[in-house]
């Protein structure tokens, strides 16, 4: 239950909340694509490449890791497996979306999906659970409020990442910008026990395989990871199911 | 270098991949339970894929043709730890960037 009192809300409402809620995240967001634009120019990218990129693919953590794959010559097969392996995430968001999203028309769900990162996901569940009233346009109204700071900065920071790419001196030690920000990323999310199991297994096993060839060592590690956190889930509850 | 037709095929490719993923359930399956199976591998996705793609990059980076760093070593280990302790997603990345920094500068590089 909600414990505040439910409020009147109108999907101009929604909508402005959306917004408040997700300008925040533009500091997060302004960096990691300006850190992308800088990466894909330094790997060889055009400016228009590589806000297409941005643009067609829309999911940071992606991105990154087929640009370091493909640095790494791995095969292109490789490539797609082990970026769309680190975007998994997104499915489930987009599955834990169903239960609020309802009876909204098709052409709708269409534009959300594409619209389905971290930032919006994040903010969306916890409104919607904290105000269960809403309707189902509202939630849409709010979703695109969540958006509307996001989007235009992720596309504008992209752009002036590639523009300033080269210029970038080599002592600004760059090459370490991704592991900073993806070490940041994951940190907050290690909220249980059976997180840990699972990013402490993938990085064991990432380095047990980083021999293997074309780059498979990533898909190897991160498979066993989530089984590890899988197996970890299993067994807490099963012990808390013997201890009640 | 990376090729046209390799980075175009993984533009192309990634876009539909991923669209795919978020579309799946949003517009087919709807709010049909999924199995608990998998909901339960995909919820460790994020932390099991992220670490793995940069613990290499953490013990043998590039940059240094593959040595162990320190500085770089100190970074990730202290990002991990102010993002553990604050989760705080910004001040972990400020935290490792200056300590990668400050140790780059006492080391001499």
């Amino acid at each position: 239950m909600p414990s505040t009192t439910p409020k009147k809300r109108t999907r101009a409402s929604a909508y402005w909340k959306g917004v408040a809620d997700g300008a925040p995240f533009l500091l997060v967001v302004a960096p990691f694509a300006m850190l992308f634009g800088v990466l894909a120019t330094e790997a060889g990218l055009n400016v228009l490449e590589t806000l297409l990129f941005s643009a067609v693919v829309f999911a940071g953590a992606a991105q990154f890791t087929a640009l370091q794959l493909m640095q790494e010559n791995a095969p292109t097969v490789i490539v797609l497996a082990s970026a769309l392996a680190v975007n998994l995430r997104v499915a489930m968001y987009s599955a834990s979306l169903t239960p609020w999203s309802g009876d909204a028309p098709l052409w709708q769900l269409a534009i959300a999906a594409y619209f389905t990162v971290d930032q919006s996901y994040a903010c969306s569940v916890v409104q919607f659970e904290n105000e269960p009233q809403m309707t189902v346009p509202q939630r849409m109204a709010y979703f695109s409020g969540v958006l509307s700071p996001i989007v235009p900065m992720w596309y504008i920071s992209t752009v002036l990442g590639a523009l300033v790419g080269t210029q970038v001196p080599e002592s600004w030690a760059l090459d370490f910008a991704l592991p900073i920000a993806f070490l940041a990323l994951v940190a907050p999310m290690l909220r249980t026990f059976a997180h840990v199991v699972a990013a402490v297994t993938a990085i064991v096993v990432s380095l047990l395989t980083a021999g293997v060839p074309y780059s498979l060592g990533l898909m190897i590690a991160g498979t066993a990871g989530m089984m590890a956190g899988a197996q970890a889930e299993l067994m807490l509850e099963r012990r808390r199911v013997s201890h009640d | 270098m990376i090729e046209t037709g390799t980075l175009w095929t993984v533009i192309i490719g990634l876009g539909i991949g991923s669209y795919a993923l978020r579309f799946a359930f949003l517009g087919i399956v709807g709010d049909r339970p999924m199995p608990p199976w998998l909901l339960r591998h995909l919820r460790y996705t994020a932390v099991a894929m992220l670490p793995a793609l940069v613990a290499p990059q953490v013990v043998w980076p590039a940059a240094t043709g593959g040595e162990a760093d320190l500085p770089r070593m100190s970074a990730a280990v202290v990002t991990l730890v102010v993002g553990l302790a604050t989760k705080n997603v910004i001040a972990a990345i400020v935290c490792g960037a200056a300590t990668l920094f400050t140790a780059l500068w006492l080391t001499g590089f």
